[in-house]
């Protein structure tokens, strides 16, 4: 395992007066404040608030448009495991469960190092590990949308980052594979990583998050410990700024959109 | 019947230059179109292969029908467009396919009004559908080498290619890996472009490329299998099409792309993997296995 390279609390990654954005547009403006090692940090708020645009800004995807990232050790973009969203994975591509998992040994053997027996048994302990034992040689175009974000975490597990970053990673998730994919996480936390996460489900941001960033059309609307931050009032005011769609302040439903999603047989 | 497929290839030397000349093109071309394929980037190969008729057309008018300047003057053109276009869809929001277009056109019209300021309708001929007839030493060196850099290419980039080809962030989080593999990939696309413009035109040049690619989709799931297939469906059509051509008088490369052209029909048909006969068959092992 990686040394986490750090002590837990110290700086991170921290952002001053963060402008990014696509092009010359702007989906996240004036966001300052700090990411420390060993966060566990949930990032929510809702459509077009602006979450993913910080994930991507972070490893040099979306465009910095002004203020600036200050990066702290082991914050280095080629450090960071970047998990993006379902739909950005081509699944027709013709590969097994394995070699998409094997991917995250890039890293360590590069384009051409062959997979020695070290690395075999990393990739199938990690696809153990997410629960998809049996799939190794299946194509990952006949996955399930839960099985293939658990084979996306199987690869996140194999890169052994220090900083993992995760984009929507329960969007469309049965309830028990998000729920394995949690307990992952905060595996991941008392291993001392620094997980920033993208999600809907207030639920689990309490469950596994201790710190929470509140985002809303674009501007941070609250950052700090996740029961001190998800109030009615910070929620309200988030979902006001997001538009019409905004519920009674005192509610603490969950931020999703709509109804999940629930996958018929997505976990194995 | 064994008559029919030696005998011509027995009797005279520029049949055995044309097989030799597009088996060389069947090892090569192939493999390529596969990933052309499954990155969805087959429009853009035809628009490529288009990209490459005036640099060739401007060859042709410094030095005449020379494989030498006809071939700088193609790679140049089409690389240039390759990578332009690589650029424009890494730093725009236009995708790479929408700027091809316009290049597609606007290519072919030049070329042949290139072509037909100083040349004939015979040379127009040969820049629209080729040569493979008529594959001279230099020709064939050319496809050669080309086949020879393209499977060198392919064993040193093929673990970055599939991952840039699956989730293409990743790569990008890694390194200069990323772009180094993409613009190597056109670069390399371009090369066979070339090499094909050769033998079978610019009109046809994307034949061998893609047909067999597109084949092979009905008979293997692997990358591998879709390789290997893809290959063998080119060299049985070279083979097949030269000897049509030859017993019944067709145009040459017509003749191959034809070929190609009804083994993908049939593929279509009968194919193992989806093809249309064993999707109409009740109770097929489909693709709702194993979730």
């Amino acid at each position: 395992m990686t040394s986490t390279a750090g002590v837990a609390g110290a700086p991170l990654l921290s952002f001053h007066d963060l402008t990014l954005g696509y092009g010359a547009r702007a989906s996240l403006r004036g966001l300052t404040g700090e990411v420390r090692f060993g966060d566990l940090l949930a990032v929510v708020g809702p459509n077009g608030a602006g979450k993913s645009t910080l994930l991507k800004g972070i490893v040099g995807v979306a465009a910095l448009l002004g203020g600036r990232i200050e990066r702290h050790r082991a914050a280095a973009i080629r450090d960071i495991a970047y998990l993006p969203q379902r739909a950005e994975i081509d699944t027709s591509f013709p590969i097994s469960v394995q070699d998409f998992v094997a991917m995250g040994l890039w890293r360590r053997i590069g384009a051409w190092r062959r997979l020695g027996r070290a690395e075999d048994l990393r990739v199938d302990a990690a696809i153990a590990q997410v629960g998809l034992q049996g799939f190794e040689a299946v194509p990952i175009g006949r996955l399930s949308g839960g099985q293939v974000q658990r084979m996306l975490f199987a690869r996140t597990v194999v890169q052994d980052a220090a900083v993992i970053l995760l984009d929507e990673p329960c969007a469309a998730l049965d309830e028990r594979t998000a729920a394995d994919l949690m307990t992952l996480v905060r595996e991941w936390g008392r291993e001392g990583r620094t997980v920033l996460a993208t999600l809907h489900d207030l639920d689990q941001v309490r469950a596994s998050f201790p710190r929470t960033l509140i985002l809303s059309g674009g501007v941070p609307v609250a950052w700090g410990e996740t029961a001190r931050i998800l109030t009615p009032d910070n929620l309200g005011r988030s979902r006001g700024a997001a538009g019409p769609e905004a519920g009674s302040p005192g509610a603490s439903a969950p931020l999703r959109e709509g109804p999940a999603l629930r996958l018929a047989a997505a976990a194995p | 019947m064994i008559a029919a497929l030696f005998g011509p290839f027995a009797e005279f030397a520029f049949m055995r230059r044309a097989l030799v000349g597009c088996l060389a093109l069947s090892l090569s071309a192939p493999p390529i179109g596969v990933f052309l394929v499954l990155r969805r980037m087959s429009l853009m190969s035809d628009a490529m292969s288009h990209a490459i008729m005036p640099g060739a057309a401007a060859g042709f008018l410094v030095a005449g029908l020379s494989v030498p300047a006809m071939t700088a003057g193609g790679l140049l053109a089409g690389m240039t467009v390759a990578v332009l276009a690589g650029l424009v869809a890494r730093r725009t929001i236009l995708r790479e396919d929408a700027s091809l277009a316009a290049f597609y056109l606007v290519s072919i019209a030049a070329g042949v009004a290139l072509v037909s300021t100083r040349g004939s309708n015979v040379d127009l001929l040969h820049f629209l559908f080729g040569t493979v007839l008529a594959l001279d030493d230099e020709a064939l060196l050319l496809l050669g080498g080309v086949a020879t850099v393209t499977l060198v290419w392919l064993a040193v980039a093929y673990r970055a290619l599939v991952i840039e080809c699956v989730d293409p962030h990743f790569l990008r989080l890694s390194g200069p890996a990323s772009a180094v593999t993409h613009l190597s990939f056109l670069a390399v696309a371009v090369l066979n472009l070339v090499a094909a413009f050769q033998a079978l035109g610019t009109l046809l040049a994307v034949g061998l490329m893609i047909l067999p690619a597109v084949a092979a989709r009905f008979w293997a799931e692997s990358l591998p299998g879709l390789i290997a297939v893809a290959v063998l469906v080119a060299a049985v059509s070279s083979v097949a099409g030269l000897c049509l051509s030859y017993l019944y008088g067709l145009p040459s490369g017509p003749a191959i792309i034809l070929s190609a052209g009804a083994v993908y029909g049939a593929s279509m048909l009968f194919g193992r993997v989806g093809g249309l006969v064993r999707t109409g068959l009740p109770g097929r092992p489909g693709l709702s296995g194993n979730t």
